[in-house]
Protein backbone atom coordinates (compact mmCIF):
# COMPACT_ATOMS: atom_id res chain seq x y z
CA UNK A 1 0.00 0.00 0.00
CA UNK A 2 1.28 3.06 -0.90
CA UNK A 3 0.03 6.87 0.57
CA UNK A 4 0.87 10.24 0.35
CA UNK A 5 0.45 12.66 2.82
CA UNK A 6 -0.09 16.15 1.05
CA UNK A 7 1.48 19.19 3.45
CA UNK A 8 0.08 22.72 2.84
CA UNK A 9 1.46 25.72 4.90
CA UNK A 10 -0.28 25.58 8.60
CA UNK A 11 -0.63 21.72 8.44
CA UNK A 12 -0.08 20.64 11.86
CA UNK A 13 -1.97 16.84 11.78
CA UNK A 14 0.71 15.84 8.78
CA UNK A 15 3.13 13.97 10.90
CA UNK A 16 0.48 12.36 13.12
CA UNK A 17 -1.04 10.63 10.67
CA UNK A 18 2.32 9.45 8.75
CA UNK A 19 2.99 7.97 12.01
CA UNK A 20 0.27 5.60 12.02
CA UNK A 21 0.08 5.20 8.37
CA UNK A 22 3.76 3.99 8.88
CA UNK A 23 3.16 1.90 12.05
CA UNK A 24 0.18 0.18 10.30
CA UNK A 25 1.75 -0.62 7.02
CA UNK A 26 5.35 -0.65 7.89
CA UNK A 27 6.30 1.94 4.79
CA UNK A 28 6.63 5.52 5.56
CA UNK A 29 4.22 7.84 3.17
CA UNK A 30 5.41 10.11 0.74
CA UNK A 31 4.92 13.80 2.25
CA UNK A 32 4.46 15.48 -1.06
CA UNK A 33 4.46 19.48 -0.77
CA UNK A 34 1.40 21.70 -2.03
CA UNK A 35 2.87 23.35 -4.53
CA UNK A 36 4.19 20.46 -6.40
CA UNK A 37 1.58 19.63 -9.27
CA UNK A 38 2.59 16.19 -9.94
CA UNK A 39 1.69 13.18 -8.19
CA UNK A 40 3.05 9.82 -8.24
CA UNK A 41 0.45 7.35 -10.54
CA UNK A 42 0.91 4.38 -8.38
CA UNK A 43 -1.06 6.23 -4.88
CA UNK A 44 -3.02 3.89 -3.29
CA UNK A 45 -3.79 6.62 -0.79
CA UNK A 46 -4.14 9.99 -0.88
CA UNK A 47 -4.23 11.59 2.52
CA UNK A 48 -5.09 15.45 3.39
CA UNK A 49 -4.22 15.72 6.74
CA UNK A 50 -5.89 18.41 9.75
CA UNK A 51 -4.47 21.74 10.19
CA UNK A 52 -4.87 25.38 9.44
CA UNK A 53 -4.01 25.79 5.97
CA UNK A 54 -3.61 29.22 5.17
CA UNK A 55 -4.27 29.97 8.56
CA UNK A 56 -7.92 29.49 7.50
CA UNK A 57 -8.23 33.03 5.07
CA UNK A 58 -11.01 33.40 3.42
CA UNK A 59 -13.31 30.16 4.13
CA UNK A 60 -11.26 27.17 5.99
CA UNK A 61 -9.15 25.08 3.38
CA UNK A 62 -10.55 27.30 0.81
CA UNK A 63 -6.78 28.43 -0.28
CA UNK A 64 -5.53 24.36 -0.21
CA UNK A 65 -8.16 23.46 -2.18
CA UNK A 66 -7.10 25.93 -4.86
CA UNK A 67 -3.42 24.80 -4.48
CA UNK A 68 -1.05 23.54 -7.29
CA UNK A 69 -1.79 19.71 -6.15
CA UNK A 70 -5.15 19.44 -5.99
CA UNK A 71 -6.10 18.90 -9.56
CA UNK A 72 -3.76 15.70 -9.57
CA UNK A 73 -5.30 14.41 -6.66
CA UNK A 74 -8.97 14.94 -7.80
CA UNK A 75 -8.19 12.94 -10.77
CA UNK A 76 -6.72 10.30 -8.61
CA UNK A 77 -9.71 10.60 -6.76
CA UNK A 78 -11.47 10.14 -10.36
CA UNK A 79 -9.30 7.14 -10.82
CA UNK A 80 -10.45 5.73 -7.69
CA UNK A 81 -7.31 6.31 -5.42
CA UNK A 82 -8.67 6.06 -1.75
CA UNK A 83 -8.80 9.91 -0.45
CA UNK A 84 -8.56 10.59 3.36
CA UNK A 85 -9.31 13.70 4.48
CA UNK A 86 -9.19 14.70 8.28
CA UNK A 87 -10.42 17.77 9.78
CA UNK A 88 -8.83 20.67 7.63
CA UNK A 89 -9.01 17.91 5.30
CA UNK A 90 -12.65 17.33 5.34
CA UNK A 91 -12.98 21.32 4.88
CA UNK A 92 -10.87 20.97 1.68
CA UNK A 93 -12.33 18.02 0.67
CA UNK A 94 -15.91 19.67 0.56
CA UNK A 95 -14.09 23.25 -0.64
CA UNK A 96 -13.10 21.20 -3.82
CA UNK A 97 -16.34 20.01 -4.39
CA UNK A 98 -14.78 16.32 -4.21
CA UNK A 99 -17.44 15.73 -1.34
CA UNK A 100 -20.45 17.82 -0.26
CA UNK A 101 -21.99 20.24 1.71
CA UNK A 102 -19.55 22.57 3.59
CA UNK A 103 -18.28 23.02 7.41
CA UNK A 104 -19.38 26.11 8.93
CA UNK A 105 -18.20 27.85 12.23
CA UNK A 106 -19.15 25.43 15.56
CA UNK A 107 -23.01 26.10 16.73
CA UNK A 108 -21.44 27.78 19.95
CA UNK A 109 -18.66 29.35 18.17
CA UNK A 110 -16.12 27.84 20.34
CA UNK A 111 -13.14 25.87 19.42
CA UNK A 112 -13.24 22.58 20.55
CA UNK A 113 -10.25 20.54 21.99
CA UNK A 114 -11.70 17.52 23.71
CA UNK A 115 -12.90 13.82 22.75
CA UNK A 116 -15.92 12.69 21.34
CA UNK A 117 -17.82 9.43 20.92
CA UNK A 118 -18.91 7.99 17.19
CA UNK A 119 -21.39 6.06 16.09
CA UNK A 120 -20.09 3.47 13.15
CA UNK A 121 -23.10 4.09 10.64
CA UNK A 122 -21.53 1.58 8.03
CA UNK A 123 -18.40 -0.88 7.91
CA UNK A 124 -18.78 -0.90 3.65
CA UNK A 125 -16.23 1.13 3.32
CA UNK A 126 -12.57 0.66 2.58
CA UNK A 127 -12.51 2.76 5.91
CA UNK A 128 -14.06 0.87 8.42
CA UNK A 129 -14.44 -2.70 7.62
CA UNK A 130 -12.37 -3.00 10.69
CA UNK A 131 -15.10 -1.40 13.02
CA UNK A 132 -18.16 -3.47 13.83
CA UNK A 133 -21.73 -2.36 13.05
CA UNK A 134 -22.74 0.71 15.12
CA UNK A 135 -19.76 0.27 17.02
CA UNK A 136 -19.39 3.61 19.43
CA UNK A 137 -15.89 4.63 19.58
CA UNK A 138 -14.25 7.58 20.78
CA UNK A 139 -11.76 9.81 19.10
CA UNK A 140 -10.51 13.35 19.79
CA UNK A 141 -12.15 16.45 17.71
CA UNK A 142 -10.17 19.64 17.55
CA UNK A 143 -11.61 22.08 15.58
CA UNK A 144 -13.72 25.85 15.32
CA UNK A 145 -14.91 25.02 11.66
CA UNK A 146 -16.79 21.67 12.11
CA UNK A 147 -20.64 22.14 12.24
CA UNK A 148 -21.29 20.21 8.99
CA UNK A 149 -24.24 21.99 6.50
CA UNK A 150 -26.45 20.60 3.48
CA UNK A 151 -29.05 21.18 1.84
CA UNK A 152 -32.08 18.52 2.08
CA UNK A 153 -31.86 16.97 -0.93
CA UNK A 154 -28.11 15.90 -0.14
CA UNK A 155 -28.95 15.22 2.90
CA UNK A 156 -31.75 12.50 1.87
CA UNK A 157 -29.07 11.22 -0.72
CA UNK A 158 -26.29 11.17 2.03
CA UNK A 159 -28.73 9.03 4.04
CA UNK A 160 -30.18 6.81 1.03
CA UNK A 161 -26.74 5.77 -0.51
CA UNK A 162 -25.61 4.96 3.12
CA UNK A 163 -22.64 7.52 2.77
CA UNK A 164 -23.00 8.71 6.15
CA UNK A 165 -19.83 6.82 8.08
CA UNK A 166 -19.50 8.71 11.57
CA UNK A 167 -22.39 10.45 13.64
CA UNK A 168 -21.74 12.40 17.01
CA UNK A 169 -23.36 9.98 19.48
CA UNK A 170 -23.47 9.74 23.48
CA UNK A 171 -21.25 6.54 25.16
CA UNK A 172 -24.32 4.58 24.68
CA UNK A 173 -24.61 5.16 21.01
CA UNK A 174 -27.73 7.61 20.87
CA UNK A 175 -27.13 10.40 18.29
CA UNK A 176 -28.71 12.74 20.74
CA UNK A 177 -28.39 16.82 20.10
CA UNK A 178 -26.60 17.02 23.71
CA UNK A 179 -23.93 14.49 22.17
CA UNK A 180 -23.44 16.81 19.17
CA UNK A 181 -20.33 18.84 20.05
CA UNK A 182 -20.68 21.65 17.01
CA UNK A 183 -24.10 21.35 15.42
CA UNK A 184 -23.71 18.84 12.65
CA UNK A 185 -26.47 18.23 11.06
CA UNK A 186 -27.95 15.09 11.63
CA UNK A 187 -24.84 14.78 14.13
CA UNK A 188 -23.07 14.05 10.82
CA UNK A 189 -19.28 13.59 11.83
CA UNK A 190 -18.10 12.11 8.25
CA UNK A 191 -19.26 11.42 5.11
CA UNK A 192 -18.16 9.41 1.44
CA UNK A 193 -18.34 9.77 -1.87
CA UNK A 194 -20.18 8.28 -4.24
CA UNK A 195 -18.02 5.86 -5.44
CA UNK A 196 -17.03 5.70 -1.72
CA UNK A 197 -13.62 6.05 -2.30
CA UNK A 198 -13.13 9.18 -0.84
CA UNK A 199 -13.96 10.27 2.75
CA UNK A 200 -13.97 13.50 4.92
CA UNK A 201 -14.37 13.70 8.62
CA UNK A 202 -14.01 15.85 11.86
CA UNK A 203 -12.57 13.95 14.04
CA UNK A 204 -9.49 12.61 13.85
CA UNK A 205 -8.76 9.00 14.51
CA UNK A 206 -4.50 9.22 13.91
CA UNK A 207 -4.22 10.68 17.52
CA UNK A 208 -5.87 7.96 19.29
CA UNK A 209 -4.20 4.77 16.90
CA UNK A 210 -1.83 4.42 19.73
CA UNK A 211 -2.19 2.51 23.53
CA UNK A 212 0.66 5.28 24.55
CA UNK A 213 -1.75 8.10 23.32
CA UNK A 214 -4.41 6.60 25.57
CA UNK A 215 -6.64 4.74 23.01
CA UNK A 216 -6.38 2.77 19.81
CA UNK A 217 -9.85 3.44 18.71
CA UNK A 218 -8.53 5.59 15.71
CA UNK A 219 -6.52 2.58 14.54
CA UNK A 220 -9.37 0.23 12.71
CA UNK A 221 -9.78 2.61 10.58
CA UNK A 222 -6.21 2.51 9.05
CA UNK A 223 -6.14 -1.39 9.28
CA UNK A 224 -9.22 -1.20 7.15
CA UNK A 225 -7.42 0.79 4.93
CA UNK A 226 -4.05 -1.82 4.95
CA UNK A 227 -6.36 -4.69 3.75
CA UNK A 228 -8.31 -3.21 1.40
CA UNK A 229 -5.66 -0.98 -0.27
CA UNK A 230 -2.85 -3.98 -0.01
CA UNK B 1 -11.66 50.21 -12.15
CA UNK B 2 -12.60 48.96 -8.41
CA UNK B 3 -15.09 45.99 -7.73
CA UNK B 4 -16.40 45.17 -4.64
CA UNK B 5 -18.00 41.78 -3.81
CA UNK B 6 -20.57 40.91 -0.65
CA UNK B 7 -20.47 37.80 0.27
CA UNK B 8 -23.52 36.70 2.75
CA UNK B 9 -24.84 33.51 3.74
CA UNK B 10 -27.47 31.97 1.89
CA UNK B 11 -30.95 32.85 4.01
CA UNK B 12 -32.01 29.64 5.72
CA UNK B 13 -28.37 28.95 6.56
CA UNK B 14 -27.70 29.13 10.02
CA UNK B 15 -25.29 32.41 10.82
CA UNK B 16 -24.11 31.73 14.20
CA UNK B 17 -21.98 34.57 14.71
CA UNK B 18 -24.86 36.48 13.80
CA UNK B 19 -26.85 35.33 15.98
CA UNK B 20 -24.51 35.77 18.30
CA UNK B 21 -24.03 39.73 17.48
CA UNK B 22 -27.58 40.01 17.41
CA UNK B 23 -27.36 38.72 20.94
CA UNK B 24 -24.55 41.16 22.08
CA UNK B 25 -26.54 44.46 20.44
CA UNK B 26 -29.44 43.19 22.57
CA UNK B 27 -27.50 43.46 25.90
CA UNK B 28 -26.16 47.21 24.87
CA UNK B 29 -29.59 47.83 24.94
CA UNK B 30 -30.68 48.15 20.94
CA UNK B 31 -34.21 46.51 21.35
CA UNK B 32 -35.60 45.33 17.70
CA UNK B 33 -32.90 43.93 15.99
CA UNK B 34 -34.79 40.74 14.98
CA UNK B 35 -31.53 39.43 13.07
CA UNK B 36 -28.02 40.05 12.20
CA UNK B 37 -25.94 38.29 9.44
CA UNK B 38 -22.76 38.34 9.62
CA UNK B 39 -21.00 38.69 5.57
CA UNK B 40 -17.95 39.68 4.20
CA UNK B 41 -16.76 41.90 1.61
CA UNK B 42 -13.68 41.75 -0.53
CA UNK B 43 -12.89 44.74 -3.09
CA UNK B 44 -10.75 44.08 -6.31
CA UNK B 45 -8.63 46.93 -7.71
CA UNK B 46 -8.36 45.81 -11.14
CA UNK B 47 -5.94 46.84 -13.93
CA UNK B 48 -6.64 48.93 -16.39
CA UNK B 49 -6.35 46.19 -19.18
CA UNK B 50 -8.61 44.47 -17.33
CA UNK B 51 -11.32 46.78 -16.67
CA UNK B 52 -12.89 48.22 -19.67
CA UNK B 53 -16.97 47.16 -20.62
CA UNK B 54 -18.50 47.14 -17.50
CA UNK B 55 -20.63 43.64 -18.90
CA UNK B 56 -17.11 41.86 -19.28
CA UNK B 57 -15.95 43.23 -16.04
CA UNK B 58 -18.58 42.04 -14.19
CA UNK B 59 -18.88 38.52 -16.68
CA UNK B 60 -14.97 38.47 -14.95
CA UNK B 61 -15.77 38.75 -11.46
CA UNK B 62 -18.66 36.59 -11.45
CA UNK B 63 -16.03 33.87 -12.44
CA UNK B 64 -13.74 34.85 -9.36
CA UNK B 65 -16.84 34.36 -7.11
CA UNK B 66 -17.49 30.69 -8.33
CA UNK B 67 -14.35 29.50 -8.45
CA UNK B 68 -12.85 31.08 -4.79
CA UNK B 69 -14.68 33.86 -3.57
CA UNK B 70 -17.93 32.44 -2.48
CA UNK B 71 -19.03 28.67 -1.64
CA UNK B 72 -21.99 28.67 -3.56
CA UNK B 73 -23.21 25.79 -1.53
CA UNK B 74 -23.92 28.13 1.99
CA UNK B 75 -22.67 31.56 0.15
CA UNK B 76 -24.54 34.17 -2.17
CA UNK B 77 -22.71 36.92 -3.93
CA UNK B 78 -23.32 40.46 -4.87
CA UNK B 79 -20.84 42.59 -7.25
CA UNK B 80 -20.49 46.59 -6.70
CA UNK B 81 -18.64 47.75 -9.86
CA UNK B 82 -16.98 51.31 -9.02
CA UNK B 83 -15.83 53.34 -12.46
Amino acid sequence: MKSAVIVFPGSNCDRDVAVSLERTTGHAPLMHWHGDSALPEDLDLIVIPGGFSYGDYLRCGAMAARAAVMPAVRRAADRSVAVLGICNGFQVLCETGLLPGALMRNRDLRFLCKDVYLRVETTDTIFTSHYGPGQVIRIPIAHHDGNYVADLPTQCMLEDEDRVVFRYCDAGGKTTDEANPNGSLDNIAGILSEERNVLGLMPHPERLADPRLGGTDGQPLFASLLEALS
Amino acid sequence: MKARVHVTLKPGVLDPQGKAIAHALQALGFDGVNEARQGKVIELDLADDVAGDPEAVRARVDDMCRKLLANTVIETYRIDLDA
